[in-house]
């Protein structure tokens, strides 16, 4: 993708860090794209078009044919668990299963990353000893974000992430996913029904049919060469 | 050794209590009279038939007739078991399963003690194999079906949590620890409440049995501690054993949570 980048190599901040090829689940795809490493990619398309189940396969939550790539690496190559560590959904709709916030940060996170995190995020540095049932929907969203990064994921598809977010928030999470895309390399897949925030956190838009992706143009996300 | 036979007619007298109960169901409106007849007769004629089955088992005593017997009681234990579920894995892996299970609790834990413990000869003599068999199969499958349908239950319910666990890196050995780990303590649960309260509150059936068929007292209390100590061992490994199976089919081999294998949504 970068110009000026000959090979894929692997820690680099350049080159393909995620490729899905002929991805196809549940009667849908076949659907193929890349990501560059420190590229946002986002993703829309109407509701019930299947983005989550696309992002599921991604991270190869459900069953799929086709391909997946991490720095030319095949998600084949990797085990589950140790594939979803580098490639993480997060999910629209979060779940708890300890009664407190900080059960589910492991005990080095409590410490200063954390509680710089969760400022960035606009979260109280208390909210770490707080019970889960007493979240609001949109603290759950931010929190849930903090610990889908512990594992410092190369890959980080979002479903959603703002969407119980007051302006004010949306944007500090904004900033906070570029910062981590930058410090890491990382690229991100981020699903938004926002066409203005897809223009602000994206390079590229790629609109979802049922039967494969089309690129569309970042100032017009509504604007597209072939609609059906 | 000097039991009293009953009569058709003492039975009869105790029968006689269930038409009164029919009758009663009647006055209330219960709803239950058919079902007490019915199931009441059923009882009569499938006890009447194993008393015949064992009579002729017992005159022969031939190692192949006990082990068909042995097979066809574990075929319909594993059956129950599976019956019991109210959320069933479809095909034939759900009753492969509970088959299984049952196998575990029952079949290996009755071998071991007729071979190690009891050292009967022939050890399949069908006098100790066939009740020890039918009260292994028919104490440890409570327990195994109380945690195989929670299992089932639990991970359609907490598929949410189970998938964020997944999502998160964890293999699916950790994300279902907890759910699994309650699951086998929901199955063992009752035959640690019966063995507080065996002898204090309930008179466990088969002492009562060896009591009133004339056996001195504390040789049927040997006895019936012996079963207890085979069913609680038994539940144990076969809830264990039942759990685990569970998950390796609920999850593939690349940790995903397959609950399509369910039998469609409840009504």
């Amino acid at each position: 993708m970068e110009p000026n980048s000959p090979s894929p190599c692997r820690p680099s901040h350049s080159g393909v860090r995620l490729q899905v090829r002929e991805l196809r689940f549940l009667d849908k795809g076949p659907f193929s794209f890349i990501v560059a490493a420190g590229e946002c990619v986002g993703l829309s398309g109407r509701s019930g078009i299947g983005k989550s189940q696309l992002l599921r396969a991604i991270t190869d939550l459900i069953p799929a044919t086709g391909e997946v790539f991490l720095d030319g690496k095949a998600c084949t190559g990797f085990l589950a668990p140790a594939w979803r560590s580098r490639v993480t959904m997060v999910p629209a709709e979060s779940f708890w299963w300890y009664d407190t916030v900080g059960a589910h940060f492991a005990v080095e996170e409590e410490g200063g990353n954390l509680l710089k995190n969760l400022a960035a995020l606009g979260l109280d540095p208390q909210a770490v000893r707080w019970e889960i049932s007493r979240l609001s929907t949109g603290e759950r969203q931010r929190l849930a974000l903090l610990r889908a990064l512990q594992k410092e994921p190369q890959v980080l598809l979002l479903d959603e992430p703002s969407s119980a977010l007051d302006a004010h928030h949306t944007g500090l999470l904004e900033d906070f996913v570029r910062q981590y895309r930058e410090r890491t390399g990382a690229a991100v897949v981020w699903v938004s029904h926002d066409p203005d925030q897809l223009q602000r956190v994206a390079s590229r838009v790629l609109r979802m049919e049922t039967d494969g992706l089309t690129e569309v143009s970042v100032s017009f996300p509504e604007h597209q060469e072939r609609e059906e | 050794m000097n039991v009293i036979s009953l009569s058709s007619f003492d039975l009869a007298i105790a029968a006689s209590l269930l038409v009164v109960l029919s009758l009663l169901s009647m006055l209330l409106s219960l709803g239950l009279e058919k079902k007490i007849i019915l199931f009441s007769c059923r009882m009569t004629a499938q006890l009447l038939l194993i008393g015949l089955v064992l009579r002729y088992l017992f005159a022969s005593g031939s190692l192949l007739l006990v082990l068909l017997m042995a097979t066809v009681m574990l075929l319909a234990a594993g059956r129950e078991v599976w019956a019991r579920q109210q959320r069933k894995i479809a095909g034939i892996s759900g009753f492969t399963l509970s088959l299984g299970a049952m196998f575990v609790s029952s079949f290996s834990v009755t071998a071991l003690a007729l071979l190690v413990i009891i050292r009967v000869e022939p050890w399949y003599t069908p006098q100790y194999a066939i009740p020890l068999l039918g009260m292994l199969l028919g104490n440890t499958m409570t327990g195994i079906s109380l945690a195989m349908d929670r299992m089932t239950d639990q991970l359609y319910k907490q598929r949410g949590v189970i998938e964020q666990r997944l999502l998160l890196g964890q293999s699916w050995q950790e994300a279902s620890r907890d759910l699994r780990s309650d699951c086998m303590r929901t199955g063992m649960i009752p035959i640690i409440n019966s063995m507080a309260a065996a002898g204090l509150v309930s008179l466990p059936g088969m002492m009562t049995g060896q009591i009133l068929g004339g056996t001195p007292p504390v040789e049927a209390v040997k006895y019936q501690i012996l079963i207890m100590f085979l069913i609680a061992a038994g539940t144990g490994f076969g809830v264990i054993s039942a759990i685990w199976m569970s998950g390796l089919l609920f999850f593939d081999k690349r940790h995903r949570l397959r609950l399509e294998i369910l039998k469609g949504p409840l009504k």
